[in-house]
C-alpha cells in the first residue's frame, strides 16, 4: 500500500495548509486523481506577503557569496531529488525524456544564477565622473516584494527562469505554482527548506490564477509582479490595480534558447546614486 | 526691495541688482513646434501664459487637440526610419551642436525661464541653464557607443517617445527627456507644463536652427488633456513622465496591457537627517538649500528633517536665523534667494497645508515677509512639533514648508524616514564615514546625498525608489529606458 503525499502551501519556511479549507484536485492525463492540493485564499497570499517583508531585509543584507552558496546549495539538493520531481512531472503530463531534460535544466540554471549573485552588482554599478569635488556612485538595491506565477504546465525549468532573478538580486519572492500541474513545485518547497534558505524568502502557494492574479496585483505591500511575457495570468485590470502603488510590472521573455542573463536580472534591482563631497 | 529682516548683526538693506532683460526676444504668440516647422493650433486656440512674479502676460501659446497630437506623433513617426538608422556619430554631432548653442544663448534662456515660471535669476543662470546644456553635452557622446555600454545584449532604440514634462525645472527637464531619447534613436514629442512652456518652444527654435530632421524633435504646449491624448495615442512606443505620482499612477493605469514602455519619476517626501556628529553650520546650509531652493518646488527637496535630539536646540535655533537672512523676492534680482511660487494653484496648495499644519496643532515659524502685492509668494515655512501622522509629514507639498522631527537613535530616524510611500531622495549630515554609509544603505531612497543635498549631474543617475516612480535618468542607467535590450 502506497503511502500519499499531502501537499501543503510553503509559507515563512513552514508548510501550513490553507487557512480557508478549501482544496483543488490535481488530475494526470487520463483525469485520474493524483492529489488533493490547497486552493491558497486572499489570507495565504497576505501570510505569505508578511513574511516576505520580514525576510526581505536579511535576504539582501547577507554577503552576496552567501546568497549564492544557499542558491548552489538548492541545485545539490534538487540533483539530489531529481528522480522525485521527474516522477511528478510525468505525472502531470510531461514524457520521461521530457521531464529528465525539465529538471536538468532547471539545476543548471541554478547553478548558473548562484554564480550572478555577487557579479551582477559589479557590472550594473557605475563610479560617475560629475563635474565637482563628490564622490558619486551608483549601485542596484533590491526592489522588494515579487509576486509571480508559474506556468508552463509545471515545468520546473520555466519556474526557475523566473523565480531565480529576483532571489539573486536580494528580493524575496511570493510564487504560485501552475494551476493544473502544481506537484513538483509544491515539492520543491521541501528542497527550498533544506537549503538554508531563511524563512519567508521563497514562498510557494497553489491555487486559482484566476482567484490570486487581483490580489498579487493590488496588494500595497508587494513592490513587482512577475509572468511570463506570453503569459495572460495578470489582465489588464490587474495590472490597472498595480498602479495604485506604482508596482513594477515585469515580464520575462522565456521563449528563447538563452532566457537568462543580466538582462534578466536588471528589472529586479533599483538603482541607488549617493554623492559624498571630496575634501578634509 | 526686500531686506535681510531680524538679524541683528546683517541689517544693512541690499540694493536692487535686476538681471537685463532688454535682451530677450520673445514673441507675443507661440505655435506648435511639429516636423520642423511652426505651425499654428488646429483648433486655432491659445492659452496664455503669465509670469507668475507680477501675474503679467507674457506671451500666449497653441493649445494642443487631439489632432495636434496626432500631426505631432505622425511626424515623429515618420522621421523615425531616418533618425533611428543615422549613425550614432551623426546623432551625436547634432546634439553636440545643440548644447553649444544653448550655451551660447544661456543667459537669455535663463532670464526667460525665472521670468515664466518664477525661480531666481541666480539659480536659472547658475544652475537649471548650465546643467541643461551639460546634459545634452553628455548624451551626444553616448550616441556612438551604444554597444559599448550593453556589452552581450543586444539593443535597439524603441520608437516614438512621448515625453511630458513638470514646471518646476522646465528646461532642464526636457533635456533630461530629450537628450537620451535622441542619443539611442527614438524621436519624440515634447509636452512642456501648462504653466512654463517658454523655454520649450524656444529650445524648439534652438533645434530648428540646428538643423535636426524634420519630425525628430516635436514640442506641442497645452494642458492635461494633451498629455492624455499624448499617452493614449497608439503610435507612441514609449511615455517618459515627470510629474505628481497621483498623475503617475493614471498613466501607469491608462497604459496597463497595452505593451508602451513607461518610465515615471513621480514626487517625494524626503527624509533629512542630521545626526548629533554632524558639522552643524554646514549641514544648517544644507537643509536650507534641501527645502528652499526653487522656492521649495523639487520633488528631491529634503522636506521631512530629522535632527538629533542632542542637538534639536541648537539647530534649530541656527536654522531659524539663516532663514532670516533669505531674501524672498524679484525673481530677477541677482540677490534674491527664494523667488515666486510658480503658480496660483501652486500657491493655493501650498496656502492649504500651511494651514492643515497650523491646524494639526504644529508650531510655525515664518521668515521673510514684505512680498510684493501682485505675483505668488511664500515665505520660508517650518513647522516643530510635528509627528509622523501630520499630514504635512506625510504629503508633497512642493513648496518652501520644512516639517521637523526629532529623533533619539539611529534605527529610529531609519524607520521614519522609510515610513513613507515615497523613495525618491534623501540626505544625511554626519562626521563619521561608517555612519554615512550604513544610514545611505537603509534609506530607501534613488539618491542620497551625504554631507550635501541637491546635487545634479547628466552623468549621476536620478530616479525613485517605491512609488516615487521607476526609471533613471542621468548617466549610463539613463539609456535603458530608451533601449529594447535583449
Amino acid at each position: 500500500m502506497e503511502v500519499l503525499k499531502t501537499y501543503k502551501l510553503y509559507i515563512n519556511g513552514q508548510f501550513p495548509r490553507t487557512e480557508s479549507g478549501r482544496y483543488m484536485k490535481v488530475l494526470d492525463k487520463e483525469g485520474k486523481l493524483l492529489a488533493n492540493v490547497c486552493r491558497a485564499s486572499r489570507k495565504d497570499f497576505r501570510n505569505a506577503v508578511v513574511a516576505a517583508i520580514a525576510a526581505q531585509a536579511g535576504w539582501e543584507g547577507r554577503t552576496a557569496y552567501n546568497r549564492a552558496q544557499i542558491i548552489y546549495r538548492l541545485a545539490e539538493m534538487t540533483e539530489d531529488r531529481a528522480a522525485q520531481f521527474e516522477r511528478e512531472l510525468r505525472k502531470c503530463g510531461f514524457s520521461a525524456s521530457s521531464a529528465k531534460t525539465d529538471v536538468r535544466k532547471a539545476i543548471d540554471l541554478m547553478v548558473y544564477y548562484a554564480g550572478w549573485c555577487d557579479k551582477y552588482a559589479q557590472l550594473i554599478s557605475t563610479v560617475n565622473p560629475v563635474s565637482g569635488p563628490f564622490f558619486n556612485f551608483s549601485f542596484p538595491e533590491a526592489t522588494g516584494v515579487v509576486a509571480s506565477f508559474a506556468e508552463h504546465q509545471g515545468s520546473m525549468y520555466r519556474a526557475m527562469a523566473l523565480i531565480l532573478p529576483p532571489l539573486v538580486a536580494g528580493n524575496t519572492v511570493i510564487v504560485c505554482a501552475d494551476e493544473q500541474a502544481p506537484l513538483a513545485l509544491l515539492s520543491f518547497a521541501e528542497v527550498v527548506q533544506n537549503s538554508d534558505f531563511p524563512a519567508g524568502v521563497l514562498n510557494i502557494l497553489s491555487g486559482s490564477q484566476a482567484e490570486l492574479a487581483p490580489h498579487f496585483a493590488s496588494h500595497l505591500e508587494v513592490d513587482c509582479i512577475l509572468s511570463d511575457k506570453l503569459s495572460k495570468v495578470f489582465s489588464d485590470n490587474d495590472m490597472q490595480a498595480a498602479a495604485e502603488n506604482v508596482k513594477r510590472v515585469v515580464a520575462l521573455d522565456l521563449s528563447g534558447n538563452r532566457p537568462y542573463g543580466l538582462v534578466y536580472i536588471r528589472p529586479f534591482v533599483e538603482i541607488k546614486t549617493t554623492w559624498h563631497p571630496v575634501g578634509v | 526691495m526686500k531686506e535681510k529682516k531680524d538679524n541683528k548683526r546683517f541689517s544693512w538693506p541690499y540694493s536692487p541688482a535686476p538681471e537685463s532683460k532688454d535682451h530677450v526676444a520673445l514673441e507675443a504668440q507661440y505655435n506648435h513646434y511639429i516636423n520642423g516647422a511652426f505651425v499654428k493650433p488646429s483648433g486655432g486656440q491659445y492659452f496664455e501664459t503669465i509670469n507668475p512674479a507680477n501675474e503679467k502676460i507674457i506671451a500666449k501659446v497653441a493649445y494642443a487637440n487631439d489632432k495636434d497630437v496626432d500631426k505631432a506623433v505622425k511626424a515623429a513617426a515618420k522621421a523615425y526610419p531616418l533618425w533611428s538608422k543615422m549613425k550614432g556619430a551623426d546623432r551625436a554631432k547634432y546634439l553636440f551642436r545643440l548644447a553649444r548653442m544653448i550655451q551660447e544663448r544661456s543667459r537669455e534662456f535663463a532670464v526667460i525661464e525665472s521670468l515664466n515660471g518664477g525661480k531666481p535669476i541666480r539659480e536659472s543662470r547658475d544652475f537649471d541653464i548650465p546643467l541643461v546644456s551639460a546634459h545634452f553635452f553628455y548624451y551626444a557622446g553616448w550616441a556612438d557607443k551604444l554597444e559599448e555600454a550593453f556589452p552581450g545584449q543586444k539593443i535597439s532604440p524603441i520608437g516614438v517617445a512621448a515625453q511630458i514634462i513638470p514646471w518646476n525645472f522646465p528646461l532642464l527637464m526636457a533635456a533630461w527627456k530629450l537628450a537620451p531619447a535622441l542619443a539611442t534613436g527614438n524621436t519624440v514629442v515634447l509636452k512642456p507644463a501648462e504653466t512654463t512652456p517658454l523655454t520649450a518652444l524656444k529650445l524648439a527654435e534652438l533645434i530648428h536652427d540646428c538643423g535636426f530632421p524634420p519630425g525628430v524633435v516635436n514640442v506641442i504646449t497645452g494642458d492635461g488633456k494633451t498629455g492624455a491624448a499624448l499617452v493614449n495615442h497608439p503610435e507612441v512606443k514609449k511615455i517618459a513622465f515627470t510629474g505628481s505620482t497621483a498623475v503617475g499612477k493614471h498613466i501607469q493605469k491608462a497604459t496597463a496591457g497595452s505593451g508602451k514602455k513607461l518610465t515615471l519619476e513621480l514626487g517625494g517626501k524626503a527624509a533629512h537627517i542630521v545626526f548629533e556628529d554632524a558639522a552643524i553650520d554646514q549641514a544648517v546650509e544644507g537643509v536650507v538649500n534641501g527645502i528652499f531652493f526653487n522656492q521649495g518646488h523639487v520633488c528631491c527637496a529634503g522636506s521631512r528633517l530629522f535632527v538629533q535630539e542632542s542637538i534639536a536646540n541648537t539647530f534649530i535655533r541656527k536654522l531659524k536665523e539663516r532663514m532670516n537672512t533669505l531674501i524672498v523676492g524679484d525673481p530677477l534680482d541677482k540677490n534674491t534667494d527664494i523667488g515666486a511660487v510658480n503658480s496660483r494653484s501652486q500657491w493655493e496648495k501650498i496656502q492649504h497645508f500651511i494651514k492643515i499644519g497650523k491646524e494639526e496643532g504644529a508650531e510655525i515659524f515664518q521668515s521673510g515677509g514684505g512680498e510684493a502685492k501682485k505675483g505668488y509668494w511664500c515665505a520660508p515655512t517650518l513647522f516643530l512639533n510635528v509627528s509622523q501622522s501630520h499630514r504635512i509629514v506625510q504629503e508633497e507639498i512642493f513648496g518652501p514648508v520644512l516639517a521637523v522631527q526629532t529623533f533619539r537613535t539611529f534605527d529610529e530616524v531609519i524607520q521614519k524616514a522609510n515610513n513613507t510611500p515615497y523613495g525618491l531622495s534623501a540626505g544625511v549630515w554626519t562626521q563619521k564615514g561608517s555612519k554615512i554609509f550604513k544610514a545611505s544603505s537603509m534609506l530607501k531612497a534613488g539618491v542620497v546625498w551625504a554631507n550635501t543635498y541637491n546635487k545634479f549631474d547628466p552623468a549621476s543617475p536620478f530616479g525613485g525608489f517605491k512609488e516615487s516612480g521607476y526609471g533613471r535618468e542621468g548617466g549610463v542607467h539613463g539609456l535603458v529606458p530608451y533601449l529594447n535590450i535583449s
